[in-house]
């Protein structure tokens, strides 16, 4: 191996390519070679460094200098003066306040904990890691049952939204016997403000592959499939990289590690459709039909997937399971809260200092999050709500900043923690129109298979637009909320059922807001 | 064109959708035909009518021709409340376009889509494979102008 003297990582996601990333380290090699640096210096591009709102950024090791803000113009100066003279250009490097949050970003993490560190093109970065040692473990000394009991006993549980029990889940598969059952993982990733897979997937994709190798054989499902969303370009092309990688090496395919398993891995993509990340609508899609949701039961785990045995797990929740296995479940059980252990990848976005991301312990407080991670609400400004959970999600306001960010904290104030998506909004903020936005976008992605939902959104979206042009009154409120109820008790599927949180909280905290809009009557 | 994307699927349903944005990406107007439709149905023997289906559920897809450069900005809540409508009066204008037309020059075809997943950059849009973040109306005009010297 090559040795060299300092190595920029620079992050390549869509937030840094959408700042012209490319262009940038395209210079800094013609400079690096022009300066004679090309064997001393490596460039290695990784993924997401976690810094958001600072347009282009790299991060020297092992100097432990990142440079922000980039332009194209401060690119020879760099290379002139860090990496011919030593001395960093302290104008252009992390300043006190955000280094701060950018060190202490990557504490407790564990599917991020790879992510801007390693190339996620190149297997053998993830391998130096301890990558692939857990499904070594799992093939050669673990029965199909033990892996189960390990995921069960760790507590974990799906990071989708719902909540549900890894281990129980693939409980209920794994006893089936059948000619073929399949593990597919959820990646179409379509909650407004979530984009905690996009990440996982292009800053670590060999971290999922491993899950999914794990959870694959403790089911006994020789195929997997990961469907992934059609505008995830970046994640598409560095899991297709991964998987080739992966059959290169012999770690999935026939016969791996001469164990008798086989296992392959494969793609599907979607087409621009919210309602595929409700599984059996994922399914639907995944055979080449329309997204139609089927009916449940027979649940997936039973009968899925062209009729065959199918779990589906989300990708946040499988990248946490080489790590269980790697370092048992005792040890997962130190992060999080009873109940909701390990740790959750939150987006927080909107009016923040620092709109970005965070790997911390369930159950850490929403303020905390909002603080610490998301650098605040922007200066001089007042927080209003937060909505949290996506468009299926709930408005909080300021008198619940302290609730803890897990599945069953939130429970208790009829909210949910949903994907991790945290919009924070301040004081210029107006409920309505955000609630109009939430009900305009239920509206578009509505399937239409169920006339509660399909009928159900076209009311509300008169309703709120009505009110949105202050032609509303407190009796449209009231009716909002008795349609959202009756959807949520009648509609065929999740995304239906949703619309009552956002719509709720939304009236029942922020009714000023609503009332503003009325003419005196 | 067909011959060579249906030679890297085997003719089953499962490939439809793989199929269909490969005939679109290689499409110069970026749309599904009529004739594509037929010729995926023979393939793939499956109904005309269940690909119709396909094509209208999914909001990549398109059965009109569309321009050149397909534009897709975000009108989901985190882009809406960091001024998602203000970019799309200022697209609209520079354009010379409403939702879903295609500009005189055939270089633009104008749409709104649901969170494409960069909202701490937000607003965001999508230029044919392109991510565009943190949008301001100035910087909308250099986009634009940076596509159309042919790219």
């Amino acid at each position: 191996m090559k040795f060299y003297r300092s190595h920029i990582l620079i992050g390549i996601d869509d937030a840094s390519l959408a700042a012209g990333v490319k262009e940038i380290e395209a210079i800094l090699r013609k400079e690096l070679q022009k300066n004679n640096l090309s064997e001393e210096i490596n460039i290695l591009e990784t993924g997401t460094l976690g810094l958001f709102g600072t347009g282009v950024s790299m991060t020297v090791y092992p100097e432990q200098v990142t440079y922000v803000n980039l332009t194209t113009a401060d690119i020879a100066e760099i290379v002139t003066e860090h990496f011919l003279k030593g001395r960093p250009v302290s104008r252009l490097t992390l300043k006190a306040p955000l280094k701060k949050h950018y060190n202490f970003n990557y504490k407790n993490r564990i599917v991020l904990e790879n992510s801007g560190k390693i190339n996620p093109e190149d297997v053998k970065d993830y391998l130096a890691t301890g990558g692939y040692e857990a499904w070594e473990k799992v093939l050669t000394n673990m029965k199909p049952e033990d892996v189960v009991a390990e995921v069960k006993a760790s507590g974990l549980r799906g990071r989708g939204g719902a909540g549900f029990p890894t281990g129980i889940k693939w409980s209920f598969t794994a006893p089936i016997e059948a000619e073929q059952k399949l593990f597919v993982i959820n990646a179409d990733e379509g909650e407004p403000g979530t984009y905690k897979d996009r990440l996982i997937m292009e800053g670590d994709p060999h971290k999922l592959l491993e899950g999914i190798m794990i959870g694959s054989y403790a089911v006994g499902a020789t195929k997997a499939y990961i469907y992934i969303r059609g505008e995830y370009k970046l994640c598409i092309h560095r899991l297709e990289h991964a998987i080739a990688e992966a059959y290169d090496y012999g770690i999935i395919g026939k016969n791996i590690f001469e164990s008798g398993f086989d296992l392959d891995i494969m793609i599907k993509i979607g087409a621009g459709a919210y309602v595929c990340g409700e599984e059996t609508a994922l399914i639907e899609s995944m055979e080449g039909n329309r997204g139609n949701p089927r009916s449940k039961p027979p649940f997936p785990g039973v009968s899925g997937a062209w009729q065959l045995p199918t779990v589906v797990n989300n990708v946040e929740t499988i990248a946490n399971v080489p790590s269980i296995i790697a370092k048992g479940s005792k040890w997962f059980l130190g992060y999080g809260t009873d109940g909701c252990s390990g740790t959750k990848v939150f987006t927080i976005m909107g009016d923040v200092n620092l709109p970005g991301l965070c790997e911390v312990d369930m159950g850490t407080a929403l303020r905390t999050i909002i603080d610490e991670f998301g650098g605040g609400v922007k200066e001089g400004h007042q927080f209003k709500a937060a909505l949290v959970g996506g468009a299926a999600g709930v408005f909080l306001p300021i008198e619940r900043l302290d609730v803890n960010m897990d599945f069953n904290s939130l429970k208790e104030y009829a909210a949910v923690l949903g994907s991790g998506a945290i919009l924070v909004m301040d004081e210029h903020a107006d409920i309505v129109e955000m609630l109009y936005s939430i009900i305009r976008f239920f509206r578009h992605e509505s399937c239409g298979k169920c006339s509660p939902c399909a009928n159900g959104n076209e009311m509300l979206y008169k309703l709120i637009s009505k009110i949105r042009k202050g032609e509303g009154s407190e009796t449209d409120l009231d009716n909002m909320i008795m349609i959202a109820d009756a959807m949520y008790h009648t509609s065929f599927c999740a995304l239906g059922q949703s619309l009552v949180m956002p719509i709720r909280s939304a009236i029942e905290h922020f009714r000023a807001d609503f009332l503003k809009r009325m003419k005196t009557k | 064109m067909y011959e060579e994307i249906f030679k890297k699927y085997s003719p089953e349903k499962e490939n439809l959708i793989y199929i269909l944005h490969e005939i679109q990406d290689a499409d110069p107007q970026n749309y599904i035909s009529e004739e594509a439709v037929e010729k995926v149905a023979e393939y793939l023997q499956i109904e005309p009518s269940h690909i119709y289906g396909v094509l209208t559920f999914y909001t990549m897809f398109s059965t009109k021709p569309r321009g050149k450069n397909v534009i897709r900005l975000c009108e989901s809540p985190p882009c809406f409340h960091r001024g998602s409508e203000q970019m799309l009066k200022k697209l609209a204008q520079i354009l010379q376009v409403k939702v879903g037309q295609t500009t005189t020059d055939g270089l633009f075809t104008l749409e709104l889509c649901a969170c494409l997943g960069v909202c701490g950059n937000a607003p965001v849009m999508m230029i044919n494979e392109d991510v565009h973040g943190d949008l301001t109306e100035e910087k909308l005009e250099k986009i634009i102008d940076s596509y159309k010297g042919g790219k």
